[in-house]
């Protein structure tokens, strides 16, 4: 695209400071742990925890969006790499961790007392 | 470029050609090795947390382990290094995008300028994760672990950690290490730690003010126990971990420094990468090859690389030290 480009640079640090403020606000979290949020669980897992990962997708959305500029891409190709992306880790997760967690369950309450 | 370019042009050849999806094929090959790269990574991340939900009751605390700040000796400062780096990857971040930019432009010496700023940042990065292996290696404190594998660590009466240090007793008697050329040709030993169990013990038995603290996890915290219940409990004692190893660590579960060193050597890899790949590109843009070509696609395509870079941390971060 060599033709005329108008510059960025205005939109390029609006969303660093985005991401520097959620950074900012994320560490602050984790070292505050406030007593309400750290110890209520949403989903059995905490809201803290939560909070983090629905603000990590935030700065994901802005790096992806914005640096890696997928917002100027057709709709096709945005689609083609977002949908198997975020398809294929929902899943991952899913099974994964419901895994995870069965297993523990396993090791609490059944007669197994030592590593599989 | 889309439909300027026509097939005869030999340099829009070389950013892959005219593709589908109004993208050139160069660009798409590197947005879909960062799908199935992406999707690498969201495989170790959701391994670490099969892992972490398998011994939820059990696993470190990890703004316990990571608590050091270069020149703070001493002071705990748990996830401000890592929030330090993350802001280095992330600025490096923004001045890759502003040489992409740039060259959106045309304007050779402002990619240049641009690109050098990312190589150093990338630079600061590695150094930084290379200080943190080194502290994560050596440890703080120690600790040891029982006959069954589980790690006790010591603690004073208000919770606070104790190192080994501290309270083990030097006992008179030199252990000397099995190398291979001294037993039989294939067996040997890693290197002894500073204490030998029985020293631990001793020691152990001599500070009535020193408890253990057991990996147990109950309403977020790691329980300790009474002084009647250590003193029986460190009689199982089998070996003195100090620092982390493949093999085992003081911080708790062996799996935890296992996926440290593999998730985060895996993205430091990538960033060492990413640097080799941005050197390439900013030595092309001095040499003007972009220039000719009129065209800066090359710097975009490394950018998004280095993007996904930034990204893969972005995860990292929050999965390995805040949740």
């Amino acid at each position: 695209m060599a033709h005329t480009h108008e510059s960025n640079t205005k939109r390029i640090w609006y969303v660093f400071g985005i991401l520097s403020v959620i950074t900012t606000v994320e560490v602050a979290l984790g070292i505050i742990k406030p007593e309400a949020l750290f110890m209520n669980n949403f989903l059995s897992m905490s809201l803290l925890n939560w909070i983090f990962i629905i603000l990590t997708v935030v700065k994901a959305y802005y790096i992806v969006w914005a640096f890696m500029h997928l917002e100027g891409e057709t709709k096709g190709l945005r689609w083609s790499i977002v949908a198997p992306l975020v398809f294929l880790i929902l899943y991952l997760c899913f099974i994964l961790l419901v895994e995870g967690d069965y297993v523990y369950e396993v090791y609490k309450t059944g007669q197994i007392k030592w590593n599989f | 470029m889309g439909a300027t370019v026509n097939s005869n042009d030999e340099h829009a050849l070389l950013d892959g050609g005219p593709g589908p999806l109004g993208a050139t094929y160069g660009k798409m090959m590197m947005w879909f090795f960062i799908v199935s790269d992406a999707l690498t990574f969201s495989g170790f991340l959701a391994a670490y947390g099969f892992s972490r939900f398998k011994y939820i009751e059990n696993w470190p605390l990890a703004d316990e382990v990571f608590t050091h700040f270069p020149f703070l000796h001493g002071v705990s400062a748990p996830m401000y290094y890592v929030a330090l780096m993350t802001f280095i990857l992330i600025f490096s971040s923004v001045t890759m995008v502003l040489a992409v930019d740039a060259g959106h432009q045309l304007k050779k010496s402002k990619v240049a300028f641009y690109m050098f700023l990312t190589i150093i940042g990338g630079g600061i990065f590695l150094g930084s994760q290379a200080w943190e292996w080194k502290n994560f290696i050596k440890g703080e404190y120690g600790a040891v672990e029982t006959v069954g594998g589980s790690i006790l660590q010591f603690v004073d009466k208000d919770g606070k950690r104790v190192a080994l240090h501290e309270f083990a007793k030097v006992l008179p008697g030199e252990r000397e290490q099995l190398t291979r050329d001294k037993g039989f040709w294939f067996t040997e030993e890693s290197s002894l730690p500073t204490y030998t169990v029985a020293e631990v013990i001793e020691g152990f038995k001599a500070h009535p003010d020193v408890l253990i603290r057991t990996e147990q996890i109950v309403k977020k915290e790691k329980v300790t126990l009474t002084r009647e219940e250590s003193l029986k409990r460190i009689e199982g004692t089998k070996y003195v971990v100090e620092g982390a190893s493949l093999i085992r660590n003081e911080y708790g579960h062996k799996l935890f420094a296992d996926f440290f060193f593999f998730i985060t050597g895996f993205h430091g890899f990538h960033v060492f990468t990413g640097v080799l790949l941005n050197v390439i590109v900013f030595f092309n843009v001095i040499l003007g090859t972009y220039e000719k070509r009129r065209s800066y696609e090359m710097v975009e395509k490394v950018g998004l690389y280095w993007h996904f870079v930034d990204l893969v941390w972005v995860f990292v971060f929050t999965f390995f030290y805040l949740v």
